[in-house]
């Protein structure tokens, strides 16, 4: 039944959808505002039907309604709540549900925000939005339908791939990820609205700027928590790997970081226009490309990619979408004038437009490191891949060049720079040499790491400079507490505030640099043996295993001993216990290999990661063991970066 | 002519980008190839990465828990390479499986593994339906 109103809800959604762009183009032609509104409303409806499709599915999920072949393929009778919910994203169909409802959500919001506002770009956006809308939902009406059934209704479904299973993370990544892939539609429809329609100043801009960073933050969580599930339960100790679907995720990050900073520009000197529509398209493109990465097989291998119709769908949409870009961009070139100067060689602006020169060049090695092996099989046949030296050779020295860019640009004032600027550079410069200096006192010898480290506490410290200068200014104009003057540089200038909140945290995820410090290694002990960790003596103190209706879990007891004189060989009986890892091993019937749940320990230095790899046969444990230094700094730092994006846009009081 | 220079830097800049991007990929890339083909290419695979997969043929197994060692052979039926790896075998780790190791084939010809995956073609199976 659910089903059944499912598929009608997805063809009602298809039919409003393309009704609406007949509608809003033919309005927008005849300057008629009935059948403009008539289209605004069918947006609206394309939202509600979307939300009646994820509403039957989630019904569906919920309620173990295995004659939907989506539900017996990614829930089983033992399938807890949560992962019923979440079912929605563990697999194809229901992904692209998800992405056809949260754009059908923002075009309906556009519809009803901008109600009779912008009357040249709201309509030419909407019908663009609408067309997005329409190519997933018309996916979902062929290859990718959600509604499938399955008759007879088998007994019992297959459960969701162990992997998505293992972590509530999982919950949010996806949705994180997938609102900000769809935010960049907004920016990207009223870009190309205001190509097509010739309303070529800066208006698109400034109407979708609180989307584009709303997009940003939403992305950049989506990237920073997906490490995180990664680290957390795939049990190799890391959190990148270079993987093409990592990359596809941050790459439009990239280039829309690219893009907050170059609109900054066109803002205040009106400048670099052509420039930012491109960039915005190119942001557009790389979510698509993205979603064609992860959903439509190709990585598996190109070859069996073709079997499915989703891949070379997703292939001709952006191949449509490429053309008719590129299209309108030539065609208004001519147009698109500047029409301001670039004030100074050496400025805040020109060094945003070197910024742009170098987030570019990262996101194009990830593009190329990511496509070449696709494009290698295709065009010859052999299978390869590109490893993670191509990618950290190249994107780390450009890495730390932009933090050297990020942090110059902070202390730069806008236009020509005045007398004394230098001034501003003295402590940061002094303080991170001081530290760098320390590092090597202390023994760090490798050259990379020592200029990582300096580079990233310069680019903190400019910042914190820069709250410094601004606080201090605040409280000479009043007579206000330091604290209290902080916080006041948000009221008064809370964009750029956040901008510098935003660069701190970038910053405090660096500080992972010094990944080359990782330490592993694996033992097999029998119960009640000692062995060595990193820093600390581990105990193996017995192994459980227990049967969750998912899930056989076999998870072992490992004390920490307290224990930094290692080499004295001390006895282990005299140290005290400080705490307990649990590190287990997830046997799900629907798989064969037992995923690992690693266990971690984290404090500010760093993290004591412990994985169970084995139970032997005759009783004893295999276990590696790592310390990951700095590694939650990650966490915090990127999450920081979402949040200052958030801080930025959130609505000011009035008052 | 500010154009002409704007249009000369950016050359510049994605000239010197594709010389370092080509010449990173050329030295990082890792080839997946089967054993009958790892003896096909014989000394033109020697010091690049390979993924080789394969079979682990059935009695070659031996792991050396003292030296930390795992040695076994892969097969594809028509050729056969021996794999040392150091570290322990990973989880269900035997015989008669398919896997896939990662790492350089060495002049004494022995694929020494960095890495060790074990590979199940009936991996995530559905449980067949009952009625």
């Amino acid at each position: 039944m659910t089903a059944v109103l499912g598929s009608v809800a997805i063809l009602l959604a298809s039919v409003a959808a393309l009704t609406g762009i007949g509608l809003l183009l033919r309005g927008r032609a005849r300057r008629g505002e009935r059948l403009i509104d008539l289209g605004r409303w069918m947006a609206v409806a394309v939202f509600a039907a979307v939300t009646l499709a994820v509403v039957a599915l989630e019904v569906a999920l919920v309620g173990f309604d295995f004659s939907v072949r989506y539900v017996a393929m990614n829930v089983n009778s033992g399938t807890p709540l949560l992962f019923r919910i979440i079912g929605l994203w563990g697999a194809l169909e229901g992904s692209i549900l998800l992405w056809a409802w949260v754009l059908a959500g923002a075009t309906a919001l556009v519809a009803v925000r901008y109600r009779g506002r912008y009357p040249e770009t709201v309509p030419l956006a909407l019908a663009l939005l609408l067309g997005i809308a329409a190519f997933f939902l018309l996916l979902m009406l062929g290859p990718a339908n959600p509604f499938v059934r399955l008759i007879p209704a088998p007994a019992e479904g297959r459960g969701l791939n162990p992997l998505l299973q293992n972590h509530p993370l999982m919950a949010i990544h996806p949705p994180f990820l997938y609102l900000g892939y769809v935010g960049f539609s907004v920016p990207y429809a009223f870009a190309m609205a205001a190509l097509l329609s010739r309303t070529l100043r800066d208006e698109w801009m400034m109407v979708t700027r609180r989307w584009t960073v709303a997009a940003w933050s939403f992305l950049g969580a989506g990237v920073v928590l997906g490490a995180w599930w990664s680290y957390e339960v795939l049990g190799w100790g890391g959190y990148w790997a270079w993987d093409p679907v990592e990359n596809a995720a941050i790459m439009p990050w990239l280039v829309a970081t690219a893009f907050l900073h170059s609109v900054m520009v066109q803002e205040r000197r009106q400048l670099l226009r052509l420039w930012n529509h491109t960039l915005i398209i190119l942001a557009f493109l790389l979510t698509i490309f993205g979603t064609f990465l992860t959903r439509s097989g190709i990585l598996g291998s190109v070859h069996d990619f073709t079997q499915s119709s989703i891949g070379p769908l997703f292939l001709g949409f952006i191949a449509i979408i490429l053309g008719f870009s590129l299209f309108a961009l030539i065609a208004r070139r001519g147009e698109v004038r500047d029409s301001g100067t670039l004030p100074a060689v050496i400025s805040r602006e020109s060094l945003f437009l070197l910024n742009n020169v170098v987030l570019l060049s990262i996101a194009a090695t990830i593009f190329i490191g990511t496509t070449f092996p696709l494009i290698a099989e295709a065009a010859a046949g052999v299978k390869l891949s590109v490893g993670p030296p191509f990618f950290n050779q190249l994107t780390v020295p450009l890495a730390l060049a932009l933090l050297v860019l990020m942090a110059t640009a902070t202390l730069l004032p806008w236009g020509p720079p005045p007398p004394g600027i230098l001034r501003r550079f003295l402590a940061p410069v002094l303080l991170s040499a001081l530290f760098v200096a320390v590092l090597a006192a202390a023994g760090v010898r490798r050259g990379l790491t020592l200029g990582a480290f300096g580079v990233i506490t310069f680019t903190a410290l400019a910042q914190l400079a820069e709250f410094h200068r601004g606080a201090r200014a605040l409280r000479r104009a009043g007579s206000r507490s330091y604290p209290a003057a902080l916080l006041g540089l948000f009221r008064t200038n809370r964009r750029r505030y956040a901008g510098y909140l935003a660069h701190l945290g970038l910053a405090l995820a660096g500080i992972t640099a010094s990944s080359a410090y990782k330490t592993e290694s694996e033992h097999t002990v029998r119960r009640g043996e000692v062995f060595r960790g990193p820093g600390y003596l581990l105990r193996y103190d017995g192994a459980t295993a227990s049967q969750a209706p998912d899930k056989l879990v076999v998870a072992a007891t490992v004390s920490i001993l307290r224990g930094f004189n290692l080499a004295a060989s001390p006895e282990p009986s005299t140290y005290a216990r400080i705490g307990v890892l649990r590190p287990a091993a997830h046997l799900y019937p629907q798989q064969r290999r037992p995923i690992p749940t690693p266990a971690v320990r984290s404090t500010w230095r760093g993290d004591l990661y412990l994985v169970l790899l084995a139970i032997e046969k005759d009783g004893s444990a295999v276990f590696r063991v790592s310390s990951n230094p700095l590694v939650p700094w990650i966490w915090t730092g990127g999450l920081l970066m979402a949040f200052a994006g958030l801080v930025s846009i959130w609505p000011a009081r009035r008052g | 002519m500010r154009r002409l220079r704007l249009l000369i830097a950016a050359a510049v800049v994605v000239a010197a980008l594709l010389y370092l991007i080509i010449g990173g990929i050329r030295t990082s890339i890792v080839y997946y190839i089967t054993p009958s083909e790892l003896r096909a290419q014989g000394e033109g695979a020697r010091g690049k990465t390979i993924r080789l997969g394969g079979q682990v043929q059935p009695g070659s197994k031996t792991w050396d828990a003292e030296m930390r060692e795992l040695r076994f052979t892969l097969t594809d039926d028509t050729a056969s390479v021996p794999v040392v790896h150091r570290g322990a075998p990973p989880g269900l780790f035997s015989e008669g499986q398919g896997a896939v190791v990662e790492g350089t084939w060495e002049a004494h010809g022995i694929f020494m593994a960095r890495s060790v995956i074990v590979k199940h073609s009936e991996e995530y199976a559905p449980p067949s339906p009952r009625p």
